[in-house]
């Protein structure tokens, strides 16, 4: 094709343009992505490798860490469930209102993260709908675990159920249908059929989900309280050192959400590249 | 009626109903009750007051811009990596995702730390009168970084699965490159614009977490929406916090429909087109 039109009097030749292009998007791509991610890391250990150990072991540091495992251990499977529930009836059912159930479920991924955590203070922070309930009660939701948790499940609600959906619509239901007909109990269906069929989209929609639950910031910042040692995850961490000036404790914490960061999308890109075919591709997850 | 062999229909679709409803919609209906309880003509004066329009001003045209810039980058970017081989294009490839991995708290003191006076970026700009980091300028970059993977996820699948034979033709009838390019690729490339645009401007209007560490949040030059809801919120000034919630859940709503009006009309026009 090429050979046809070896290059125009007038045009530049073909191979100048490409390498022009691919420079081109290279430097942005340095510019916009790896300098940022390459500041972290040299941010952190800018005063050596000792005080960067020293500003992790530090208590705040660790008690975020666990925080942070706290509510994603809480959040992540919650949402599985209901991410398997969702994708089972809107995949193999045909019901009234189901476009508009796939609208909601797709609802927190357009609004502002700090919106989902608005709303929950809405309801029940201290002049919100069950305010004086739950403090006649003694119970603290707004700044407090609960409130942290309740705006991470918010926020990563549609990771699981949006990537299990369009892949066991691709998949149909023939040999759930068999099972059925060879005298498979609903269960058994499932566990054998079903759940083997769609465990790397699976796999898939959980490591985005626990990234989000992991690194959210906007939404648990809302509902936090910043409460060191006891409401501050990892990333409202950082936040608090860098507005202290702590700048290397606030990079090292950070580096290790970066890491985390890496270890995601490097599982990410090995799932896509092994198991490629059995992932539905929905474009634009946060 | 084949599928009636399946079970389980009521209980995953109550359960996810109820999961649903619970979770997000309870929420948000406490969200439009509050607002509501503030009337028509406080809220007009809430948002006509000049810190609340400058704002609005500063996350709206700060997306609007950002998106545009991303829908050249990504272009760029994603053009880049289907069509082209060249080493590490991989490794690039699985590093357009990073601003939906790092934590926006990350990519803030991130950036915050690069475009500083003092910082790699910053340092070289500051000499020549430009300053990033603390100014409307700093909340822009920010913008761009998170909404950069949108339009270069949307527009690879539509590019990896364009007929070439479409452009050879094109130019076995003497058609130059760039009238290839602007005549019959682009023309085909337009929906999946379209719609990384508008995802990229829902998620800059909305963002918080990278934008506050680097705008400086001086106010009526470089704060954000969101960051006046969670002022309001520190007052205890729940009213005013849930109007300005309201304002912008209905923008994403307003963005959402124009979404798939877009998609329709354009996919309609790359039907005539071809």
């Amino acid at each position: 094709m090429s050979g046809r039109h070896p290059s125009r009097p007038w045009g530049w030749p073909r191979r100048l343009v490409h390498l022009g292009l691919i420079l081109a998007a290279l430097v942005f791509l340095m510019l916009f992505l790896v300098l940022p991610l390459a500041t972290v890391f040299v941010e952190a250990f800018r005063q050596g490798v000792s005080p960067y150990v020293a500003s992790i072991q530090q208590p705040e540091a660790l008690s975020a860490i666990r925080l942070t495992l706290l509510v994603a251990v809480i959040a992540v499977p919650l949402n599985v469930v209901f991410g398997v529930a969702a994708a089972w009836a809107m995949a193999r059912f045909d019901f009234p209102g189901k476009a508009l159930l796939g609208a909601f479920i797709d609802l927190p991924f357009s609004v502002s993260p700090v919106i989902s955590g608005l709303v929950y203070v809405l309801l029940f922070g201290a002049q919100g709908w069950f305010g004086p309930w739950l403090d006649a009660h003694g119970v603290k939701i707004i700044f407090a675990v609960p409130g942290l948790v309740l705006a991470t499940i918010f926020i990563t609600l549609p990771f699981v159920a949006r990537e299990l959906i369009p892949l066991m619509q691709s998949q149909g239901s023939e040999e759930e249908e068999a099972a059925r007909v060879l005298g498979a109990s609903g269960w058994q269906m499932f566990f054998r059929v079903t759940l083997p069929n769609i465990r790397w989209g699976l796999l898939y929609g959980v490591l985005l989900c626990n990234a989000r639950a992991m690194g959210e910031f906007g939404a648990v910042s809302v509902v936090s309280g910043h409460i060191r040692g006891l409401t501050t995850t990892m990333p409202l961490e950082v936040e608090m050192r860098y507005n202290e000036y702590d700048y290397v404790g606030a990079f090292a914490v950070a580096s290790l959400l970066a890491l985390l960061a890496l270890l995601t999308l490097g599982i990410k890109t090995l799932l896509e590249w092994r198991y490629g075919d059995e992932l539905a591709h929905a474009p634009g997850g946060h | 009626m084949r599928r009636r062999v399946l079970p389980g229909f009521g209980i995953s679709l109550g359960y996810a109903l109820a999961y649903l409803g619970l979770i997000v919609l309870l929420p948000l209906a406490a969200l439009a009750w509050k607002a509501s309880g503030i009337g028509v003509r406080e809220l007009l004066h809430l948002l006509s007051t000049p810190r609340t329009l400058a704002a609005l001003r500063l996350s709206l045209g700060g997306a609007l811009l950002a998106a545009l810039v991303n829908v050249a980058a990504g272009l760029l970017v994603g053009w880049v990596l289907v069509r082209y081989r060249f080493p590490g294009r991989r490794l690039f490839d699985a590093l357009v995702d990073l601003p939906f991995a790092l934590p926006t708290a990350v990519a803030g003191i991130a950036l915050t730390t690069l475009y500083a006076p003092n910082g790699w970026l910053g340092g070289w700009l500051a000499p020549m009168g430009i300053q990033v980091a603390y100014t409307p300028l700093g909340a822009f970059v920010a913008m761009v970084f998170v909404g950069f993977p949108f339009v270069v996820r949307t527009l690879q699948p539509v590019l990896a699965s364009l007929e070439r034979d479409v452009e050879e033709a094109a130019e076995s009838l003497g058609a130059r490159r760039w009238q290839t390019f602007f005549r019959v690729i682009l023309p085909m490339l337009a929906p999946p614009l379209l719609t990384g645009f508008a995802l990229a401007l829902a998620r800059a209007v909305g963002e918080y977490g990278s934008v506050i560490f680097i705008a400086g949040n001086i106010p009526m030059r470089s704060e954000i929406v969101p960051l006046l809801i969670v002022q309001k919120l520190e007052q205890f000034d729940y009213a005013g916090a849930a109007a300005l919630g309201v304002v912008m859940l209905l923008l994403s709503f307003a963005l959402l429909v124009a979404v798939a009006l877009l998609q329709r009309w354009s996919r309609r026009w790359a039907e005539h087109a071809a």
